[in-house]
């Protein structure tokens, strides 16, 4: 599809066999699974959706505006309430907007850190992401638990670092904002040597079963060029088979250092999306076990940098990383004031979710249910 | 029978049908029958739904043991008294009716459906000369009753004017329907084998032992395959994972029962659990022996001991289940339910009828062992692989980019 082609493009439209009249559904805002308040405007002809419209903005709670009237250091905590689920790289993505805006340079010591940290939620992230969308599917929460209880650990461990579990706040302009307490990288070691044995887990159950497979091949399909087209990011787009790995691309912090791997799928339908997220998490093992074995000594951030009401020269400025769920990026604006002029966030959540209704028409209702969860979003991310 | 002249094991045994006798011994003899009968109903009355307020304990915190987490262990000690704050909840709970619900109806449902499967306990053997009443088509009455808590479901669904319960007494419906024939299908065998479809009887022909072996079907070709076919389509028929679609949390809420509260809901949990407990019971009477030790040197174990600790292996199977397995879908569901269990019910009675043709001679024993065990098995893996085939689903493999 071209890009001409796209600017004409609709979802595909089914016809409704003639008998009865459609049901229309109104999926949310407080469905069981819609992971918040989102909901989902659907037709049905008996069990086909025909329609899908996705209703979104229950949890708008003004953070772009909000950070405008803030000082640049004061957002730094908005930007962990956006994905709640990855505090860690939001602030990383916050951060490198900033830096890139005002020329800092982030000491050695403080990337390694960023890598450990970032790594660290990307498995948590796909972890949960693949409990949640098994929950969805039916399977009573028991792998929803086993994928909480290796977050937990992580949790526990970016709880020792920063203070606080989820809403990290742990980065700085220019590093970090505490340095490691004693023996963390050994309890990171020691929890990294143990996610291969949780990640043979999970596929020894999931990846064979029958169920599994019935449910989630060739189901939710998306197709390669309409996900380019749509800006479709993360584990969903290589799971079309589109390389881009922003990690590999822009190779920002220090990721031309690690030996990784980009897994990509084939037929982009969900289970791809699972296998990727699973073959992501083993990579995520190995950048971690790289990054853990030489982190440098030194200073978490630069002691001459000024981090509290710094004025940025006037400029713009748009810093991106690979989240677990996606590109997620942070648009600057300054106009040489202690806040910035604008504050844009490109959140992954948002986008990925646009193609729904494309994925969804002419399926049944209980796989709009697992379609929407294969996606993997927040909906603090996609309110903002 | 004179107690007195029994063995201990033997009054252990008849415990409850002397306690009946004892309580009929006050009353007129033209009353008695009609007391026989009430003590019989009260006694099941009173003593499944304990075991249903057993389960919901044992379901929680054995859900809980499966997923990392202790389960309910506030009320009392262990948590055991859980089921009665949940009673007291839902008792003290207000009971919404939706406006534009058809309030009559909206009221029936829950009562019909629980009405409807209690009924189906009267013919279910639970211990040796313990059944409500023994009937000649024990078992046909069983399935008749059986197949009514489909109306109750649909009632439910129709009279909430709720679409989420709309779809899910859909799914209900179709899927009741459909499952009900390989269901009384996979059945049948046993009643071929026995001749008879009084459960009694049914018990009683699986009551012999081959050394310290029991003569249970489910030790047949036939029986292993008739047992398999029943426990799935029984796992669909009572809603129970990965067959739990009419009130698939994830995407209908509750399913028929979303407008439910208060004592309502519970009388729905109440139905789904005691129906789960009637269909596992009939399953044992069917294929594990009902009521018989699975050893001979077991025998001085009472009865219905016996039956109970059955009905608890069946019902940690069903918890099993549900903390183990994902849902399937409306349309993989119906696909199983004509394109693999009806054929291989039919088969299966085929291959009963055969069993019985080729006869217990001394050299016939093992051929038709062989033969029957043979065809069952060949059909399983041939059906299966054509229709996984078909489906086109498998294993994959991922490249990596450079």
């Amino acid at each position: 599809m071209s890009t001409a082609a796209f600017k004409s493009y609709r979802p595909p439209v089914i016809e409704p066999s003639n008998e009865g009249e459609l049901l229309e559904v109104a999926m949310g805002p407080h469905h069981p699974s819609t992971h918040g308040v989102f909901r989902m405007d659907v037709a049905l002809d008996g069990e086909i959706v025909i329609k899908l419209k996705p209703v979104f903005g229950y949890l708008h709670r003004n953070h772009e505006k909000i950070a405008e009237k803030a000082s640049y250091l004061a957002s730094m905590p908005y930007t962990d309430r956006l994905d709640y689920f990855c505090s860690m790289t939001n602030n990383w993505a916050y951060a490198i907007a900033v830096e890139k805006l005002a020329g800092i340079e982030v000491p050695e010591r403080a990337q390694y850190i960023r890598v450990i940290t970032a790594e660290l939620t990307r498995i948590q992230n796909h972890a949960s992401a693949i409990g949640f969308l098994l929950q969805e599917m039916g399977a009573s929460g028991t792998p929803l638990m086993y994928a909480f209880r290796e977050r937990e650990k992580i949790l526990d461990i970016f709880e020792e670092l920063s203070g606080s579990r989820m809403m990290c706040n742990y980065m700085r302009f220019g590093g970090c904002r505490v340095e490691l307490p004693k023996d963390w990288l050994e309890k990171v070691a020691a929890i990294v040597d143990g996610l291969p044995r949780f990640i043979d887990e999970i596929e020894a159950l999931l990846t064979g079963n029958e169920i599994l497979m019935a449910r989630t091949q060739g189901v939710g399909v998306l197709k390669p060029d309409l996900a380019v087209n749509a800006g479709i990011t993360g584990p969903m787009l290589r799971a079309t088979g589109v390389n881009y790995d922003i990690r590999k691309v822009d190779r920002y912090g220090i990721y031309d250092r690690f030996e990784f791997r980009v897994p990509l799928g084939d037929h982009g339908d969900i289970y791809d999306r699972y296998m990727v997220r699973v073959l992501e998490m083993r990579e995520s093992v190995g950048i971690l076990r790289q990054a853990l074995k030489d982190v440098p000594a030194g200073p978490i951030v630069d002691p001459k940098q000024k981090v509290r009401g710094f004025r940025p020269k006037p400029g713009e400025a748009y810093g991106r990383i690979e989240g677990p769920k996606g590109e997620l990026g942070f648009y600057l604006i300054s106009d040489g004031s202690g806040n910035p002029y604008r504050y844009r966030v490109r959140p992954p959540s948002l986008i990925n979710l646009t193609v729904l209704e494309d994925m969804c028409i002419g399926q049944n209702v209980a796989d709009v249910v697992l379609t929407f969860g294969s996606v993997d979003i927040v909906l603090g991310e996609v309110d903002r | 029978m004179n107690f007195q002249a029994l063995t201990l094991p033997e009054k252990l045994d008849q415990l409850f049908v002397f306690v009946q006798h004892w309580i009929m011994g006050f009353f007129p003899a033209h009353w008695q029958p009609l007391v026989g009968a009430l003590v019989g109903v009260v006694g099941i009355v009173a003593s499944f739904p304990a075991i249903f307020a057993l389960t919901t304990v044992l379901e929680r915190k054995g859900l809980g043991r499966m997923q990392n987490r202790l389960g309910p262990n506030r009320v009392g000690p262990l948590g055991i008294f859980q089921p009665v704050a949940d009673g007291i909840k839902s008792l003290t709970k207000e009971d919404i009716v939706p406006v534009s619900a058809d309030g009559v109806v909206h009221f029936l449902a829950p009562v019909v459906l629980v009405v409807a499967i209690f009924l189906g306990y009267a013919s279910l053997p639970i211990g040796r000369n313990m059944v409500l009443v023994n009937i000649d088509a024990g078992l046909l009455f069983f399935f008749a009753v059986g197949a009514s808590t489909e109306l109750s479901i649909f009632m439910a669904g129709w009279s909430s004017r709720n679409k989420y319960s709309l779809l899910g007494a859909m799914r209900a419906v179709a899927q009741m329907i459909s499952y009900e024939v390989p269901l009384l299908m996979s059945a049948i065998v046993a009643v071929m084998m026995t001749g008879s479809l009084s459960t009694v009887k049914i018990v009683e022909a699986q009551s012999g032992f081959t050394g310290i072996f029991p003569h249970w079907y489910v030790f047949t070709p036939w029986g292993f395959a008739g047992f398999v076919l029943f426990v799935i389509a029984a796992l669909a028929e009572t809603n129970r994972t990965p067959f739990d679609l009419p009130e698939g949390e994830s995407e209908l809420v509750a399913g028929y029962f979303t407008e439910y509260s208060g004592f309502k809901f519970a009388l729905f949990f109440l139905g789904e659990y005691l129906g789960m407990m009637s269909i596992a019971g009939f399953g044992i009477t069917l294929f594990l022996g009902g009521w018989g030790a699975p050893f001979s040197f077991l025998n001085f174990i009472p009865s219905w001991a016996w039956f109970f600790l059955k009905l608890l292996a069946a019902l940690c199977f069903f918890i099993w289940l549900r903390g183990t397995l994902p849902r399937l879908r409306q349309d993989q569901l119906m696909n199983f339910a004509w394109k693999f269990m009806l054929p291989m019910t039919l088969l299966n009675l085929m291959v009963a009828a055969a069993w019985r043709f080729l006869g217990d001679s001394a050299t016939g024993a093992w051929l038709r062992w062989v033969l029957c065990a043979g065809v069952l098995l060949l059909a399983y893996v041939g059906l299966g692989r054509v229709l996984m085939r078909k489906q086109r689903l498998g294993a994959r493999s991922y490249r990596y980019a450079e």
